[in-house]
């Protein structure tokens, strides 16, 4: 596991358990593996970003194996397994979006950001990173704001409002 | 956005509120949960249920067209534990229909999988929910608290003995779960690689128990079709293309967005619908079907009505009803380069004829458009897609194959031109004006 060698307390809080509990009441009883998914996205939440370790809590909670709740964690797109910004912008550059300048739009941003996808600013504020389809095509260009939060139309007047925004 | 204009609107006559129509209060004033109604309390057979979504030749919206009734009809009647689940993992490039559909109406969707779980006889039920629309997501749960608290999920709905309680799911990004046993195994808590066919989910589903999957704008369909009839359904469309089908338009047109209509309407009509080409450019090349499907010169295109038939008589597919319509400032390199890039980023990695060849067409694509391009390289792209379909476990290797065939086949000279002269046969400032980015005179 390449992580990094950052130390960051992996437990969770009561409210964060009581989410994961949330999750677990929609499967079997006998299928709690099933809230590994969204257990995962509640731990990244409370921590930022997913260590070996918070990813090993997780999993003992939810009976499974530490490896197999890796192996979820390391194959979906929006699980950070690194530390990221205070803000993750994704940026769609998939066609339907780089018809309406979605391209264009990571540009721009990368210019104002300084930054080149999957980097971070100095100020640890910003991270960037190329997103695939978000299903949004109509809206294009098409970003997203920490995973949860969509912006659409985003031309240069919306993305400058968006950074001054985030503070 | 709410709806821009349709003809025949069934699954978007609640959408016309914007975000203001989609409560419960809403769906029930426009005659929502009349037909779970009308089915438990007439006590319906399952098989007669079943027969009026037959009749009605739903096909099924995800994009393989198979025909809902005859999908339902295949669970067995034994089976103690059975499941119903829909597919709203929408990560078709150019799909945004079933977003739209959860944002505006998401009660169709549920009263659809509730009725659907007593045609099959499931007792519970699962929507997973493409990761990208956390905003969706979270009105869907709304809207699931909602018509529990109004007894229409639960134990005994409306005071019947049939009960059925459904949750959604949330996905975190990744297009292979659109697969429907890619998604079975991510909603066990797994990686999402897709299972060997078959067994179908039919017989062996989610946590291996017989189980129904259908898109979101099938089980949305459901209500309206019992409303009115299965026959009458059908007679809206065309034969074999039952129904209206919602079309998500992207890319170089005035008005991009979600567009209701019957089946058989004629591509141009669409398009006028859509406020016509931006710019009043011309059109080049549309996919009609999401970005898997093959693309189709604009004098082809032009000539097809918008159903199953009539789209694969042309040589493509309807697929989730996805048009990306691109103009003459698009470089159709350039544009393969980057759908090459996304099957080669989101295969699963399960099986090596799509691992490694996604990577060989992403690769020999990005050298032709950068420049770098061998005279061989058409006839080796082809040659790695003959290695690639129909011989992995799912389609995603022959998704990524018919974008790099398609293009070929029908641009084949510009391909040659970019090899030859090392650069792009459309202007890079008429590809860079085409996207509306940037305003007319900035830099």
């Amino acid at each position: 596991m390449n992580t990094p060698n950052i130390t960051v307390n992996p437990e969770l809080s009561p409210e964060a358990l009581k989410k994961i509990d949330r999750e677990v009441a929609k499967y079997p009883a006998d299928q709690k593996q099933s809230a590994v998914m969204a257990a995962l996205v509640i731990a990244q939440d409370e921590k930022g970003w997913l260590s070996k370790e918070t990813i090993a809590v997780v999993a003992n909670y939810l009976g499974m194996a530490p490896m197999a709740a890796y192996e979820v964690a390391s194959f979906y797109n929006m699980y950070d397994l690194h530390p990221v910004g205070k803000y993750k912008l994704t940026v769609c550059t998939n066609l339907p979006c780089a018809l309406s300048g979605g391209v264009h739009a990571a540009d721009y941003v990368k210019g104002k950001l300084g930054i080149d996808f999957n980097e971070t600013t100095p100020d640890g504020k910003f991270t960037l990173k190329e997103g695939e389809c978000m299903g949004a095509c109509g809206d294009a260009p098409v970003m997203l704001v920490n995973n949860k939060r969509m912006c659409s139309f985003m031309l240069p007047e919306q993305i400058d409002k968006l950074l001054a925004e985030c503070k | 956005m709410a709806l821009i204009d349709t003809i025949n609107p069934l699954l978007t006559t609640g959408w016309s509120k914007g975000d203001d129509g989609w409560s419960l209060k809403d769906y029930e004033a426009r005659g929502g949960y009349k037909q779970l109604r009308r089915v438990l309390e007439s006590k319906m057979t399952q098989d007669d249920l079943i027969a009026e979504v037959k009749k009605s030749v739903l096909r099924g919206r995800g994009g393989a067209g198979f025909p809902t009734g005859l999908k339902w009809s295949f669970m067995p009647k034994a089976a103690p534990e059975k499941y119903v689940v829909c597919n709203t993992d929408e990560g078709e490039p150019g799909t945004f229909k079933d977003r739209d559909l959860l944002r505006f109406d998401p009660h169709s969707t549920i009263e659809g999988m509730i009725i659907a779980g007593y045609a099959v006889g499931a007792k519970l039920g699962y929507n997973y929910i493409h990761g990208e629309i956390f905003e969706i997501y979270q009105r869907f749960e709304a809207a699931l608290d909602q018509a529990r608290a109004a007894g229409y999920l639960g134990n005994n709905i409306l005071g019947s003995d049939f009960s059925f309680d459904l949750f959604a799911h949330h996905g975190w990004g990744a297009y292979i779960c659109g697969e429907e046993t890619g998604l079975l195994e991510s909603i066990e808590g797994k990686k999402g690689q897709p299972r060997y066919k078959p067994p179908f989910p039919a017989n062996f589903g989610l946590y291996g128990k017989p189980t129904t999957i259908n898109n979101t704008e099938t089980f949305a369909a459901i209500p309206f079709i019992l409303g009115m009839g299965g026959e009458a359904y059908l007679n809206l469309g065309k034969p074999n293309n039952g129904g209206t089908k919602l079309f998500s338009i992207s890319g170089h047109v005035n008005r991009p967005g979600n567009y209701e209509v019957p089946m058989g309407t004629p591509f141009a009509k669409l398009l006028e619908m859509a406020g016509g080409m931006r710019g009043g450019r011309k059109l080049k090349a549309v996919i009609p079907g999401g970005s898997s499907a093959p693309v189709l010169p604009a004098d082809v295109i032009m000539d097809c009505t918008m159903d199953y038939d009539s789209i694969a008589k042309a040589g493509s597919m309807l697929g989730s009803g996805a048009v990306i319509v691109m103009d003459e400032t698009v470089c159709m390199v350039k544009a393969l380069e980057r759908l090459a890039y996304f099957y080669f980023e989101e295969s699963c990695g399960q099986c090596t004829p799509c691992r490694e060849g996604s990577g060989w067409l992403y690769r020999v694509v990005h050298r032709i458009e950068h420049g770098e391009g061998r005279p061989e390289d058409l006839d080796l792209l082809n040659r790695v897609t003959d290695n690639m379909m129909g011989k992995t476990i799912c389609a995603l290797a022959d998704a990524a194959a018919f974008p790099v065939r398609s293009f070929i086949k029908h641009f084949q000279s510009e391909f040659e031109y970019h090899i030859n002269n090392k650069k792009c046969l459309v202007d890079p400032d008429v590809q860079r004006a085409g996207s509306g980015f940037f305003k007319a005179g900035a830099a």
